[in-house]
């Protein structure tokens, strides 16, 4: 096996989050690797859930977009749009949503909208998506993103979804169904949520990651949990089944 | 009552300066060829509805055909930005470009609330979040039953609709099916609608509860095989990656976006000399 790298590491990790039979909501890119993973691995039950439509998706290749045909006809059944919002998602039908951002703080928020002044931007982002409502009302959330100092930032310029606020109760007393962000899952660490402060806290390094390294590449003092983990190295078969399903797509996508 | 007739006719009688257009699909049967013929015909001043903006969006605001975008999620899927939608909202150009933005839950419900003929949609959404603070159409009512805080946003009433779908009968009826996103909806909320399909049949053989929008409900219905593409309809072709990935270097200058443009679009004379010039232009690698 050639060497792991710090992306399969994140996936595999991310992974290993989406519990069997977990009705999982998931974002495309980064989350929709990880759950399909998850999927073929440890848990076959997990219903995928795309908001395009797919309920039960069971792509053999990775989708290249929200809304590719395999999610279509390896699917249980395939609903309209406003179906999945109101019935699926509002209707509290969701254990997980897997979720990617643009940004993220010290308290989960995330921003895929703007960066610098709304009306005078300096980076348009693409906006919100299905975010806000997915991180508003699954059971809980996990957030799946490459950690950069440009990402992980100390104030949002815009917060397109909420997290846990202004930490603390602030999510609590805003009255979301939703428990929230569950975990952050990044190349370097697994990040959680402090139980009393809600601040996004290393539980878990990568194998081979200092406290230097996640340091550097957040944009705020970053706390650590007082018993600091491990994060397992994947194993040979979660490796080889990622490399198969990155080698599929590639080949059915073209790999343009 | 549903006319079947040319692309360029239908866009022609119902798609006019100053309207309202949604042209939906949810990265599959994304109505490509229409996108064409509006630019072709040079239609301005156009507030642009879509759940999720994409290529012929991009193509529509960097040709100066949009006032407005009234949107959930605008990006080139699977690859990134569309820089001609960037650049309308970062810099003006080629005109200043409003924007009013909502999330796909918001979207897909104002898309319902106007097939219901009602005047906003309600929905549990952007708690906690800046997007209510810079779109002032969000606004927020409490449930007369309980007191529970919703949201609450204007349905969306489109003055014209335009999708693409598989088939289509000699009556104008309309079959779709694969990943539907919000186009019944989005039919149902305009006062006119205009249907590419793949093709017209004599019989759509359509399975009960199968997505059918009845003749009576669409204005015009256009044969336009391949019509969806670089997007893919379901059973008829696949999405072109490439083409999404080229989009990216084609869009990103003014100029070399003006010129693929012309030579493309403007330059042809229908969807299938695009088709054409487009397949001269790939082979050489050159696609501007």
């Amino acid at each position: 096996m050639t060497e792991i790298t710090t992306t399969e590491m994140m996936t595999v990790a991310a992974s290993r989050m989406l519990r069997n039979g977990t009705v999982c909501f998931v974002g495309i890119g980064l989350p929709s690797t990880a759950a399909n993973l998850a999927r073929l691995t440890h848990a076959p039950e997990a219903v995928l859930i795309y908001e395009s439509g797919p309920i039960g998706a069971k792509p053999d290749v990775l989708p290249l977009s929200i809304g590719d045909g395999d999610l279509a006809t390896t699917a249980d059944t395939v609903v309209s749009t406003p179906e999945i919002f109101r019935y699926w998602l509002q209707g509290g039908r969701i254990d997980v949503g897997f979720l990617g951002t643009a940004q993220i703080d010290r308290f989960a928020n995330l921003n895929t909208t703007v960066i610098g002044p709304y009306d005078k931007p300096k980076a348009r982002l693409p906006g919100a998506g299905g975010a806000p409502e997915i991180a508003a009302q699954a059971g809980e959330t996990i957030i799946v993103v490459n950690h950069d100092k440009r990402v992980f930032v100390e104030t949002l310029d815009f917060i397109t979804t909420a997290g846990f606020l202004d930490g603390g109760e602030a999510r609590a007393r805003a009255g979301f169904p939703g428990k929230g962000p569950t975990a952050v899952i990044t190349n370097l660490c697994i990040l959680k949520p402090d139980p009393v402060t809600r601040e996004l806290t290393v539980a878990s390094l990568h194998p081979g990651t200092t406290r230097a390294q996640v340091q550097a590449a957040t944009g705020w003092d970053i706390r650590f949990a007082n018993d600091v983990a491990t994060t397992e190295a994947p194993s040979e078969r979660e490796i080889s089944v990622l490399r198969d399903l990155l080698k599929r797509t590639g080949e059915a996508h073209g790999a343009a | 009552m549903a006319k079947i007739c040319s692309l360029s006719e239908a866009i022609s009688e119902h798609l006019h300066d100053g309207d309202t257009v949604a042209m939906e699909g949810f990265t599959h049967l994304i109505p490509v060829a229409a996108g064409h013929e509006v630019v072709r015909q040079k239609r301005r001043d156009l507030t642009l509805v879509r759940m999720t903006p994409d290529l012929v969006y991009d193509q529509l605001i960097g040709m100066g055909c949009a006032r407005k975008v009234v949107f959930g999620w605008g990006g080139n899927p699977g690859v990134g930005s569309l820089h001609r939608f960037r650049d309308a909202v970062e810099n003006g150009w080629p005109n200043r470009l409003e924007i009013e933005e909502y999330s796909h839950a918001g979207m897909s419900n104002a898309y319902v609330a106007g097939a219901s003929n009602l005047p906003f949609a309600v929905l549990r959404a952007y708690t906690g979040t800046d997007i209510a603070r810079y779109n002032d159409r969000i606004k927020t009512i409490h449930c007369p039953f309980t007191g529970e805080e919703l949201a609450a946003i204007p349905s969306i009433r489109p003055d014209v609709t335009v999708i693409h779908a598989q088939k289509g009968d000699r009556k104008g009826n309309v079959l779709i099916w694969g990943i539907v996103g919000v186009q019944k909806e989005a039919v149902l909320a305009a006062r006119r609608a205009i249907v590419t399909v793949e093709e017209i049949v004599d019989d759509l053989e359509a399975p009960p509860n199968a997505c059918v929008l009845p003749h009576w409900t669409v204005s015009a219905v256009c044969a336009v095989p391949g019509g969806a593409f670089p997007s893919y309809a379901q059973d008829y072709y696949e999405r072109d990656n490439r083409f999404y990935l080229d989009w990216d270097d084609v869009s990103r200058d003014r100029q070399r976006f003006l010129d693929w443009t012309r030579r493309h679009v403007l330059e042809t004379k229908d969807w299938a000399e695009f088709r054409r010039v487009l397949a001269g232009t790939a082979k050489t690698g050159v696609t501007s």
